[in-house]
């Protein structure tokens, strides 16, 4: 086979090759890839034209939310005493309507928005700050197995449902209640994940090389362990957000949720709710800006999860 | 073999008695109005109601109202519901309830697995074509929609278009159809998704490739190979779902006025019916814990790796 290959080059015409030209500058090239896994990972994210739409719906409503106490002045909370403004259909003053005691539902909608997103923000950064943590030193110490396990599959083995209800029922609701509830359920799951990938990462060679040299523990996680796991803290923390949001929603419909003063998607879904059959606007305007967030995000969780793993980069 | 078994009934022992525990001495934080029907709490003065806790044993120490609390159990006895059905035997409540439940899940487990295997498989095959999109897009929405919204949609526009009620009644059978459309949505996408992105995974490993050269027909691959991969983690929830057949789904059953297993526990809830909600949170986490058990000893009858392992261990 090789005697054959090396016969077959050597009866090439010398015509069909030209000299390249010396240029110092491509001396060093061959050497050096420019690959950057940052750089690489936005383009591949970027790439599909699904990414770039649900990227610029969530900039621009999490930019409206945050914005709109700023811009208008419409009050979520007035109630009007005058039956005349109960349930108004929606009009060029109030774009999506009253609801039964005759609050403005734009309004509500983004202050609910506001409530919902910094709800799940805080589960988000708390659930993922923990899970990295705590599965950074469980990784380290093998000898943790045997408790984190423990926890993991008392934690895991009932349904979160289940530990959702128990400790809104315990705790007084508030938003404080729903916070503890959902990041006391999903921290461990995310210590597993975490634990899963540093455990991985620890053994790579260059890590065993670093150990070797004495290189302090606490350097080497913050050195060669976070930075490799940056991606995927991101993806969960764009995960988290939908299933936050929806469990809101699910607490506040088995009324253990948010009390129903303060205005969350949630509490404005369910009140929509019990009046949908008469005046259908009220819930489908505060649901379809809920569907937008919590679909937006799942897509761009995935999209980034994709977009993260080195083997779809070209 | 029997190491595996021993130590997967250990950890099942281990965190049922971790979860008693946890919920025992959670639920000990309740305010104790739970204790009493509303006439009583209004009839009495605090020194009649603080006799009448003492009697029940609600003010003793935590540890002696555990050990009480177990001796009953294990006797049979799951205490008295207070507040929402005031004076009547818990096991009396549950075991009207627990037929429902059983049988709409039993209805939407065959309804799920006979539409959501095919449409993996189907979807597997036209990977990128149409099928695809459109399950990837349910997928997608029923995933990340909280499933009170789909669930209540389902419920006002399915009835309308199909014209079919609205409300569960058990001497009516259209009326459990649309709950069982609804219980099987969530478990149609996760059948499918879960049998897609395997097939697609496992079309480009080496066994597949080399079955191929082998001349083995594309249906045998994949009946022969990938399927019976892919049922392994299938068949560890297999158990699970069944004693969660019990459990109910706390929405549907809300939404559907189905007397079952999972509307019982929001009322009880609603009604800080402290005895219920206890003995309702330490059952359904049993059997959860219990499923997850069952779970691994049925896997190691399906998947050969196990046995293999545990004899070079």
């Amino acid at each position: 086979m090789e005697s054959h290959d090396v016969a077959s080059y050597q009866d090439l015409p010398d015509d069909l090759f030209t000299r390249a030209e010396f240029r110092e500058e491509l001396v060093e090239d061959t050497g050096f890839s420019n690959y950057s896994y940052w750089q690489s990972t936005i383009r591949t994210f970027f790439k599909s034209t699904v990414v770039k739409v649900t990227v610029a719906l969530v900039l621009v409503l999490v930019t409206f939310t945050f914005a709109f106490p700023y811009i208008s002045n419409a009050d979520p909370y007035k109630v009007s005493l005058s039956s005349k403004e109960w349930n108004l259909p929606p009009s060029r003053e109030h774009p999506f309507g009253t609801d039964g005691v005759g609050r403005d539902i734009w309004a509500r909608v983004w202050y609910g928005t506001r409530t919902s997103f910094l709800l799940a923000l805080v589960v988000a950064v708390l659930e993922v700050g923990i899970g990295v943590i705590v599965g950074a030193v469980w990784g380290y110490y093998r000898k943790l197995d045997t408790l984190m396990f423990g926890i993991y599959n008392t934690i895991t083995n009932i349904p979160s449902t289940i530990y959702l209800v128990i400790i809104a029922y315990i705790m007084k609701p508030s938003i404080v209640t729903i916070i503890i509830a959902l990041v006391s359920s999903g921290w461990i799951s995310e210590a597993r994940w975490f634990r899963n990938k540093i455990l991985a990462l620890r053994e790579a060679d260059y890590n065993v090389a670093s150990t070797c040299l004495k290189t302090p523990v606490n350097r080497i996680v913050s050195r060669n362990i976070v930075p490799h796991i940056m991606s995927l803290i991101i993806m969960d923390a764009a995960l988290t957000i939908p299933s936050s949001i929806g469990s809101e929603v699910f607490l506040s419909f088995i009324g253990l949720g948010i009390p129903a003063e303060m205005v969350t998607l949630g509490n404005l879904v369910n009140q929509g709710r019990s009046a949908f059959l008469v005046y259908p606007f009220q819930m489908i305007f505060p649901t379809a800006i809920l569907c937008v967030i919590t679909v937006s995000f799942y897509i761009i969780g995935n999209k980034f999860a994709d977009a993260s793993d080195p083997r779809n980069h070209v | 073999m029997r190491r595996y078994y021993l130590s997967k009934l250990c950890q099942a022992l281990v965190t049922i008695s971790l979860v008693v525990l946890v919920v025992f001495a959670l639920l000990r934080f309740m305010p104790t109005t739970g204790y009493f029907s509303k006439e009583e709490y209004r009839e009495m003065d605090e020194v009649a109601r603080n006799a009448y806790l003492r009697s029940l044993g609600v003010l003793d120490p935590t540890l002696v109202q555990l050990k009480n609390f177990l001796a009953k159990l294990f006797r049979g006895d799951l205490g008295r519901s207070m507040t929402l059905y005031p004076k009547s035997r818990i096991q009396d409540i549950l075991r009207d309830k627990i037929k429902y439940s059983v049988m709409f899940n039993a209805f939407s487990w065959v309804v799920s697995a006979v539409i959501g295997m095919p449409l993996g498989i189907a979807m597997a095959k036209n990977k990128g074509g149409f099928v695809d999109s459109a399950g990837t897009a349910y997928v997608v929405a029923v995933r990340s929609i909280p499933s009170i919204i789909i669930h209540f949609f389902v419920q006002v526009y399915l009835s309308k278009w199909l014209g079919l009620p609205m409300l569960f009644k058990m001497n009516q059978p259209a009326s459990w159809i649309l709950p069982t459309i609804s219980l099987s949505l969530g478990s149609i996408a996760g059948y499918a998704i879960w049998l897609r992105r395997y097939i697609v995974d496992e079309e480009n490993k080496d066994y597949i490739k080399f079955a191929r050269v082998k001349g083995f027909s594309q249906n045998y691959i994949m009946v022969r190979h990938v399927f019976r991969n892919a049922i392994v983690p299938i068949a560890i929830n297999f158990p699970s779902d069944l004693l969660m057949l019990i459990s109910g789904s706390l929405v549907i059953e809300g939404l559907y006025s189905i007397p079952g297993m999972g509307g019982i526990l929001i009322k009880s809830i609603q009604a800080m019916d402290n005895n219920l909600v206890q003995i309702l949170v330490l059952l359904f986490s049993t059997l959860s814990v219990f499923g997850v058990f069952l779970g691994d000893i049925f896997v190691s009858f399906v998947d050969p790796r196990i046995k293999l392992q545990d004899k070079e261990d």
